[in-house]
């Protein structure tokens, strides 16, 4: 339990010892490499033997039929699950990790992280406060990402008063101020109207060509970004 | 060496941060820490009717009232611990972020701590008014809760990390936490008997405070990765 | 080079099941067989105590209880620690099949203690004694993680909740009793003598040094009879499964 912990946080460490930090963009994660990847779950095999690889600007779309395990694949990458058959590595320069430093990872999930009792603002301020914690950003890029993605009265209303599509939004807003290079997006379209997926679907493309990584699961059709297909449907064992 | 003081100060950032936000959820809900105060009084003066005219066995009795009335308070209270990071997928995000789950959790459990011991503890004269426990004593027993209070957090808060994706966790989590909670309950009698007898209290205190050194240091461990495992499924 | 393959044979249910079933008659019998030995021996050849006349052979059952109950709780703390650490199903499974077996030898040992008590020390129950109030809390220990491995029922994430539940435990059982042991020092009414050093005569202590092993293999016994239940259960559905059963009845 203590190995996923340690591990990054002995590298962050010894690489700020011997590397200087401005070089340490090199060792950015620039692949994803998923060898087998295979998942049980209540003794019934979800899927099997899913490979596939990712350079620095790609995308994957993870579809599928609901059950198919779209989200357990998406938590599985993420490194929320260890019940998992296969290995997943990440490629950061040459050399293949196991596990990703966690401050090159956004996380998505089905259920986004926003509170209800606390403002848009509050919302976002705590999570730049717990995902960038390194990086100067200010009350005022806050503000700012949030008036991008279409939230201007109502950043100082209490998150329970917002429509499902706005608070979808104040999540979505992470994407604006986001520094990590993975992006891991589960349903990020859900509740959305037409303007709201043409602006994400424009982020994830600014994303992609400054040589970041999405992996995603919609079940709207992605017509403007380029995305690898991955239908879970065929790594689903026959029942014998 | 400059990168490690600037971790150093995200680490400091992160925990603040939790701290001041789950404060902030906190006092948006006033029942988060109005309610055990409130649980904790009425139990105080359903167990004094009970007692009836008998004023006398209700003194020599008020150790162990106040101790089990603030462990079920404490208990009652945790269930809600984690469950609104986890429903609502704040949880995940804590997981996730690149700084020590250690830290966060210690917050978590401190800003709880804030709003369902610290109101307990500050009551301690309302308390001893009801039970006929003397004034004199006050700070020995406003101590002693502030310790009870604080252990009681720690170790019940292992049983609400693994009970928290169950939809009905709250009596699995008394079920859990009784057990690990027989020394503090011995121990907190013990210290509150001596402190209302007005006994040596050098023994008892410096195990409630070993007891909760040891909580705060260990159960952290358990909680990472009862949380973990709850944000598997 | 040790040979390694029974260690990657252990992940294997149909191989598992096939090993217990070779080993269970054995085990069982060789069980029943001491138990007879030394209950007989016990209760029929052995002298009576001079103070507590026949009364006192109730230890041939109370004693190996608590003994292995409380071996059985580490027992399964271990196979939790291996299910956490290697995340190997069979020590989950392990971990399943000890719990309600040491439920029950903690509730046999508190059940006899309390009837052996009587006589005695003149009561059912004595709060101040370390051993019977940390046997007390054994029990819900064990009752806890039964009952929060099965909330899950049966995803992954309860096999570890209980895990870390026992090994949470693990830490707590010494300073329950210590913590106990040391309020009892304060308290201990003078008419009550419980923690009187025994001096238990040969003849008396011959019986129970077979009857601890017997416990000791009853025990493994019935934790393999539980391993077959949850194999049978876990691979309901595979076709190997099917075939096996139908080849049992």
């Amino acid at each position: 339990m203590f190995a996923d912990d340690f591990q990054p946080t002995v590298r962050r460490s010894l690489l700020s010892i011997l590397i200087d930090p401005i070089n340490k963009q090199l060792s950015a994660v620039n692949g994803l490499v998923l060898d087998g990847i295979g998942c049980q779950k209540a003794y019934r095999q979800l899927f099997s033997g899913v490979t596939v690889s990712l350079r620095a600007g790609q995308g994957l779309h993870v579809a599928g039929s609901n059950g198919s395990g779209k989200t357990t694949l998406l938590k599985i990458i993420a490194g929320l699950s260890n019940d998992y058959q296969g290995s997943i590595g990440w490629r950061c320069s040459d050399e293949l990790n196991h596990v990703i430093d966690k401050s090159d990872l956004l996380y998505l999930g089905h259920l986004t992280g926003v509170k209800s009792l606390l403002t848009p603002l509050e919302n976002l301020s705590w999570w730049v406060s717990l995902c960038l914690p390194a990086y100067p950003i200010g009350s005022d890029e806050i503000t700012q990402a949030l008036q991008q993605i279409g939230l201007n009265s109502e950043l100082n209303t209490p998150c329970h008063f917002l429509s499902a599509g706005q608070q979808r939004r104040v999540a979505l807003a992470r994407l604006l101020l986001s520094q990590q290079r993975v992006w891991i997006l589960d349903e990020p379209f859900t509740a959305l109207d037409h303007l709201g997926i043409s602006q994400i679907e424009n982020c994830i493309k600014r994303h992609q060509s400054s040589g970041g990584m999405v992996i995603m699961t919609s079940h709207q059709v992605v017509s403007n970004v380029e995305l690898i297909n991955l239908n879970l449907a065929d790594y689903q064992q026959r029942p014998n | 060496m400059l990168v490690s003081a600037n971790e150093n100060f995200s680490s400091y950032r992160v925990f603040t941060a939790i701290l001041f936000r789950d404060l902030t959820v906190y006092f948006r809900y006033r029942g988060s820490w109005i309610n055990p105060l409130f649980f904790i009084l009425v139990v105080i003066t359903l167990f004094s009717l009970g007692f009836g005219a008998d004023s006398q066995a209700l003194r020599v009795y008020s150790p162990s009232i106040i101790w089990v009335t603030a462990l079920l308070a404490v208990l009652l209270s945790l269930d809600s611990l984690f469950k609104t990071d986890f429903d609502d997928g704040s949880l995940e995000q804590l997981i996730l972020s690149s700084q020590s789950l250690y830290l966060s959790v210690l917050a978590k459990i401190l800003a709880h701590w804030f709003v369902t011991g610290l109101p307990i503890v500050l009551a301690t004269p309302l308390i001893s008014l009801i039970l006929g426990v003397s004034f004199e004593v006050l700070p020995e027993v406003s101590l002693g809760l502030l310790l009870g209070t604080g252990i009681l957090s720690f170790i019940g808060a292992i049983g609400a990390s693994l009970t928290v994706s169950l939809a009905s966790g709250g009596l699995l989590l008394s079920l859990l936490s009784m057990p690990l909670y027989v020394p503090a309950m011995i121990f907190g009698v013990q210290y509150l008997q001596d402190a209302i007898a007005g006994w040596p209290l050098v023994p008892s205190l410096s195990m409630l405070i070993g007891l909760l050194l040891a909580a705060v240091v260990l159960s952290p461990l358990a909680i990472m990765a009862g949380l973990k495992l709850s944000v598997e499924a | 080079m040790p040979n390694w393959q029974w260690f990657h044979r252990l992940g294997s249910p149909k191989w598992l099941l096939i090993t217990l079933d070779r080993w269970l008659p054995w085990v069982l019998g060789l069980a029943f067989l001491t138990l007879l030995l030394s209950l007989i021996w016990g209760l029929a050849f052995t002298p009576p105590d001079y103070k507590q006349g026949d009364v006192f052979r109730i230890i041939y059952i109370h004693v190996p209880a608590a003994v292995v109950a409380l071996a059985a709780y580490y027992a399964m703390a271990i196979a939790g620690a291996i299910a956490i650490i290697w995340r190997m199903k069979v020590a989950d499974m392990v971990l399943r099949s000890i719990a309600p077996v040491g439920a029950v030898l903690t509730f046999i040992a508190l059940f006899t203690g309390a009837i052996w008590g009587k006589p005695t020390w003149g009561t059912y129950w004595v709060w101040q004694d370390a051993r019977l109030t940390s046997m007390l809390i054994l029990f819900f220990l064990y009752l806890g993680i039964i009952a929060l491995h099965d909330a899950f029922n049966g995803s992954a994430s309860g096999q570890r909740a209980a895990a870390i539940m026992s090994l949470v435990g693990t830490v707590n059982i010494p300073i329950i009793y210590k913590s106990v042991d040391w309020w009892a020092s304060l308290h201990q009414p003078a008419s009550i003598k419980f923690t009187e050093e025994s001096t238990i005569a040969l003849e008396m202590f011959q019986p129970l040094m077979i009857a601890i092993p017997g416990f000791y293999l009853f025990c493994l016994a019935a934790v393999m009879l539980n391993m077959k239940v949850q194999i049978a259960h876990n691979s309901r559905n595979n076709s190997w499964m099917i075939e096996h059963a139908k080849i049992d009845s």
